[in-house]
């Protein structure tokens, strides 16, 4: 190394600036700042917030689905529940009243019958008494005719006719 | 550089810090410089694919938007709001900034036909360290007041009075001195040797591969491959170095920040 590039070197001191490259890197550098200030961060923060949003905004939109699903499913149980309760309450209900429908069937066909056997029995006793009388006036009749021929008076006297009537009769009920 | 080797005679002469003493592109100014070029290079590059990754903001993002939101989330919710806490995002245009620009401009140190970290001129990251100290004081400052903050760092609060002849001597140089110091500083050293590391091994094969022998001309690959091995080293050292830079003014806002540091 000769010494005129220790000479050279002396004078390039790499540690002591150059006012030019000073006042370069401080011009430089404030233009970057600017630039990256109002242009760069401001797009990216921007870009950053939006995505923010649209992540939360779908996790928001998703958890609101979920608990839509969730609220819907409860009320579709709460109202299947309901409609179990009802169904079961409607089976209990008919079956009561089934019982009921027996009971009062049964009810009216017994009041049925009785009244069929009543007005039965009152026919029957009517057209018994109907038979009596008949028979007691057609039998006095007879008897009358008979014993009026058989005696061959004429029994006109009505007193005397219906008291040997009744008479034979009662002799005719007491030997029954 | 293959120049100044070949031109030096007989002999190889490893680079220096003159190489790093880049001349005028155009005239003698020093405005019109290579490293200057590259810084602003630098930001229309970045400020460019931001911008076109940033435009459309779309929820579902597209490729481009992808990769922007990559290195911007990363910075933001990595360094910014892991570190600083609640009140990061008033600091994330500065994070960002300051990443985006130490990690293109360290990168340039590689990419072909580039090839300049700009970092290793120091004036840079004097600048970027400038903003960060004045940064991080201030927030401080507003935080707390300047009284409290500033008998924050000189007194350490829960010490032994005794420990302040020590201690607070070295309290006010690490914040107003350390700090600043070394965070340019690191940056700078790193690429200025990643740089010289590629310098030796490039100049040095085509110092080898202009040999009369054959033998080193042989050999010159090897120097070459090195000088490749190292440019992905050096990616990786640029990547850290910014993300490095970007971490320590956050830790330092953070610390700003914080009642008691």
């Amino acid at each position: 190394m000769n010494y005129l590039v220790l000479a050279e070197e002396a004078a390039a001191n790499p540690l002591i600036p150059k006012t030019a490259e000073l006042i370069v890197g401080t011009i430089a550098f404030i233009l970057l700042f600017l630039v990256m200030r109002s242009k760069v961060v401001p797009m990216f923060e921007k870009a950053f917030a939006l995505r923010t949003e649209a992540i939360q905004g779908g996790m928001e939109k998703a958890e609101k689905a979920q608990r839509d699903a969730e609220k819907a499913l409860t009320e579709y149980t709460a109202q299947l529940a309901d409609a179990r309760g009802e169904a079961q309450k409607i089976r209990e209900d008919a079956r009561v009243e089934g019982v009921a429908i027996i009971e009062e069937l049964r009810t009216k066909a017994q009041e049925e019958a009785a009244r069929v056997t009543a007005l039965a029995t009152a026919s029957i006793e009517a057209e018994r008494q109907q038979a009596i009388k008949s028979l007691r006036t057609e039998v006095g009749t007879l008897a009358t005719e008979l014993a009026s021929k058989i005696v061959g008076e004429a029994l006109d006297d009505q007193v005397r006719q219906s008291r040997i009537v009744d008479r034979f009769l009662d002799d005719l009920e007491k030997s029954n | 550089m293959s120049q100044l080797a070949v031109e030096s005679g007989p002999g190889f002469v490893p680079p220096s810090t003159a190489d790093f003493n880049l001349p005028s592109v155009f005239g003698n100014s020093a405005y019109l410089t290579k490293p200057v070029f590259l810084v602003f290079l630098s930001i229309i590059v970045i400020s460019i694919f931001f911008i076109a990754a940033s435009r459309k903001a779309s929820v579902v993002p597209g490729k481009l938007q992808f990769s922007g939101e990559m290195i911007y989330g990363f910075v933001r919710n990595n360094i910014g709001e892991e570190i600083i806490g609640h009140e990061f995002m008033r600091f994330v245009p500065f994070l960002f900034t300051l990443f985006s620009f130490v990690l293109v401009n360290n990168v340039f140190g590689i990419v072909p036909f580039l090839q300049f970290p700009a970092m290793s001129h120091v004036a840079f990251p004097y600048v970027l360290a400038l903003f960060s100290f004045f940064i991080f004081h201030y927030v401080g400052i507003k935080k707390q007041g300047l009284g409290k903050y500033l008998k924050g760092i000189a007194f350490m609060p829960g010490v032994p009075k005794a420990v302040y002849i020590l201690l607070t001597p070295i309290e006010i140089a690490t914040f107003f001195l350390v700090r600043p110091l070394t965070l340019s500083l690191r940056l700078f050293a790193n690429m200025f040797a990643g740089h010289l590391l590629l310098l030796v091994f490039i100049t040095g094969g085509d110092y080898m591969l202009n040999d009369s022998h054959l033998f080193m001309k042989i050999l010159s690959p090897f120097s070459f491959a090195m000088g490749i091995g190292m440019s992905f080293f050096e990616l990786m050292v640029q990547c850290l170095q910014a993300y490095i830079i970007t971490l320590l003014t956050a830790l330092f806002i953070a610390g700003a920040l914080a009642d008691e540091h």
